[in-house]
């Protein structure tokens, strides 16, 4: 695998456009979300939107509330305040609807270590509900995509740390959800790895359509092309194409238009955090 | 990929897909109990160390007048044995809680929690899947029993499975809604004290309340009241083939309100939305 500098979308925000065009449901729509823990406020207002077949950077700091905001679009968490909606589905009043379209690779390994490759996947598809014929059919497939073919059998902990981040992007495109959300996918891994499961998500957004929210901190990760969300203590600085907001904010670079956005010292180094 | 397909996509689930769903959380569970042995190992050890030196010691001391459902004076070892069996259910399903709680430790449970199934039914599933393992260890116990002497009729061995499903549903909800409640695996080891030894010494397990009321009236009205009682003494009845009404309404009524106390804590907009995300996240 590797990465694809192309990208295909750099979208009107979908909400400008009219809501009874079907073209304009965007594949994710945060509406005023706020979250709070006691005192504590995680989010504050929140308005962004992911269109279909694009690929959005979520930035932040390590605290920022991207793993709350993750938490309230997989409804882990209940919404307090504004709306989610998927693909138009409010994940509140309809969580099947919104569910069923989404994928999820979580900050934190979601895989069962004691259970082999291919029956984490087919437990995945039976929470599905996927019947086994088909979901040993769709298993093979996306082992055979990501090159695990070859693991089926073994246990999940006897695999790399990027062979399961793989095995959880496979997991998670399993069911042919149309919104793929990836919380820091690549923490923890070497460069290689990190490059390889980033190409591989884009690659899906061409090949699939698939949207893609990407939560990340490394600014590495985004390319100009992309579309960006700077969350920072709670709140959205900025969302656009990341070369709008580079140029919005006199910076040369992904690095500096952050560090003027959020006025923090980061590191010369290529991560936020 | 146009946005237009939102409007072919399907409301609901079928049947089949409800069927499939629940097969999985099964299948799973089922597999991780067979990898886990020593866990089936411990749940049989447990109540045959009870059967073959506790109730061997005490078989001159406690004796046991003829009660119901038995028709004759009875040994020991025969009296406990309902109550062992209702003890692997109270066990393995305060280590299903236990297993939920490792599994949101380790992120596990996200998965379950993620799926686009009604969330009802997939604490239900689960619920289902540790009662299942619960009979395997049940039936387990009475094979090696019978070559202990402990017999009940044939027909007992089939007329006990309800009375087990019904009794395993409601230990498995009692440790589910417990579950909800632990933010961190280390802090399970108190609630089983506080539960698991209370439930099971506050009953008749091991001594009839006959027994219990002459030595301790206020005894007797806390094992009365002990969900546990009376699914021991379903389980007893039910083995020889007899149905004790009250203690099938108490254990009905407490498997429903455990179960709804369970979703409810599950809620997202309640049991789990007060936790901030663990570690670096946020």
């Amino acid at each position: 695998m590797t990465a694809i500098s192309a990208h295909t979308t750099g979208p009107a925000p979908p909400d400008s456009r009219p809501r009874d065009d079907p073209a304009a449901v965007s594949a994710l729509s945060i509406d005023g979300v706020s979250h709070s823990y006691g005192a504590r406020r995680a989010l504050i207002d929140v308005n962004f939107a992911v269109a279909s077949a694009s690929f959005t950077a979520l930035l932040g700091l390590n605290g920022a509330g991207k793993s709350t905001l993750f938490s309230l679009i997989t409804r882990l968490f209940g919404i307090q305040a504004g709306r989610i909606g998927i693909f138009g589905h409010d994940i509140g009043a309809a969580p099947s609807e919104a569910l069923r379209l989404l994928g999820v690779v979580f900050q934190s390994r979601t895989l069962d270590l004691d259970l082999s490759v291919i029956q984490n996947l087919l437990y995945h598809a039976a929470l599905h509900g996927i019947a086994k014929r088909e979901a040993r059919r769709r298993s093979d497939e996306v082992l055979t995509r990501i090159g695990l073919a070859d693991r089926a059998g073994s246990k999940v902990r006897d695999l790399s740390g990027g062979q399961m981040r793989r095995l959880e992007i496979a997991r998670a495109l399993l069911h042919r959800p149309r919104l793929l959300l990836l919380d820091e996918a690549t923490v923890g891994l070497d460069v290689k790895a990190r490059a390889d499961i980033l190409g591989h998500v884009r690659q899906l957004v061409i090949e699939q359509g698939i949207g893609v929210l990407w939560a990340t901190h490394l600014f590495d990760e985004i390319i100009p092309g992309d579309d960006l969300v700077v969350l920072h203590q709670g709140r959205v600085l900025a969302h656009g194409p990341a070369t709008n907001i580079i140029a919005d904010a006199g910076a040369r670079d992904i690095n500096s238009a952050f560090m003027r956005l959020t006025g923090a010292a980061v590191d010369p180094g290529s991560s936020a955090s | 990929m146009s946005s237009t397909s939102v409007n072919r996509a399907p409301s609901g689930f079928s049947l089949t897909q409800y069927a499939t769903c629940l097969n999985g959380i099964v299948w799973r569970e089922a597999l991780r109990f067979v990898h886990q042995r020593e866990r089936f190992v411990s749940a049989l050890v447990r109540p045959l160390v009870w059967l073959f030196i506790f109730a061997a010691g005490f078989r001159q001391v406690l004796g046991i007048s003829i009660i119901p459902p038995y028709e004759t004076y009875i040994l020991y070892e025969v009296y406990i044995a309902p109550g062992l069996m209702a003890m692997i259910q109270l066990f393995n399903g305060m280590q299903s809680s236990l297993s939920m709680v490792y599994d949101r430790e380790m992120g596990n449970m996200r998965t379950l929690l993620v799926s686009p199934l009604p969330r009802w039914y997939l604490l239900f599933g689960k619920l289902v899947a540790g009662t299942a393992v619960s009979l395997l260890q049940v039936y387990a116990f009475l094979v090696i029993a019978w070559f202990w002497d402990i017999a009940p009729p044939p027909i007992g061995y089939f007329t006990v499975l309800p009375a087990l499903i019904l009794s395993g549903l409601m230990l498995g909800a009692l440790g589910m809604l417990i579950s909800s409640g632990i933010k961190q695996l280390e802090n399970f080891a108190g609630v089983m004290n506080f539960v698991i030894f209370p439930m099971f010494f506050a009953s008749s397990a091991l001594y009839p309340l006959w027994r219990v009321q002459e030595g301790s009236p206020l005894l007797y009205y806390v094992c009365q009241f002990n969900p546990f009682t009376h699914a021991v003494e379903l389980i007893r009845f039910a083995l020889y083939g007899q149905t004790n009404w009250i203690s099938l309404a108490v254990v009905f009524c407490c498997t429903t309100a455990f179960m709804i106390g369970a979703i409810y804590a599950y809620d997202p907009s309640r049991g789990l939305v007060r936790r901030a995300p663990a570690g670096g996240e946020a």
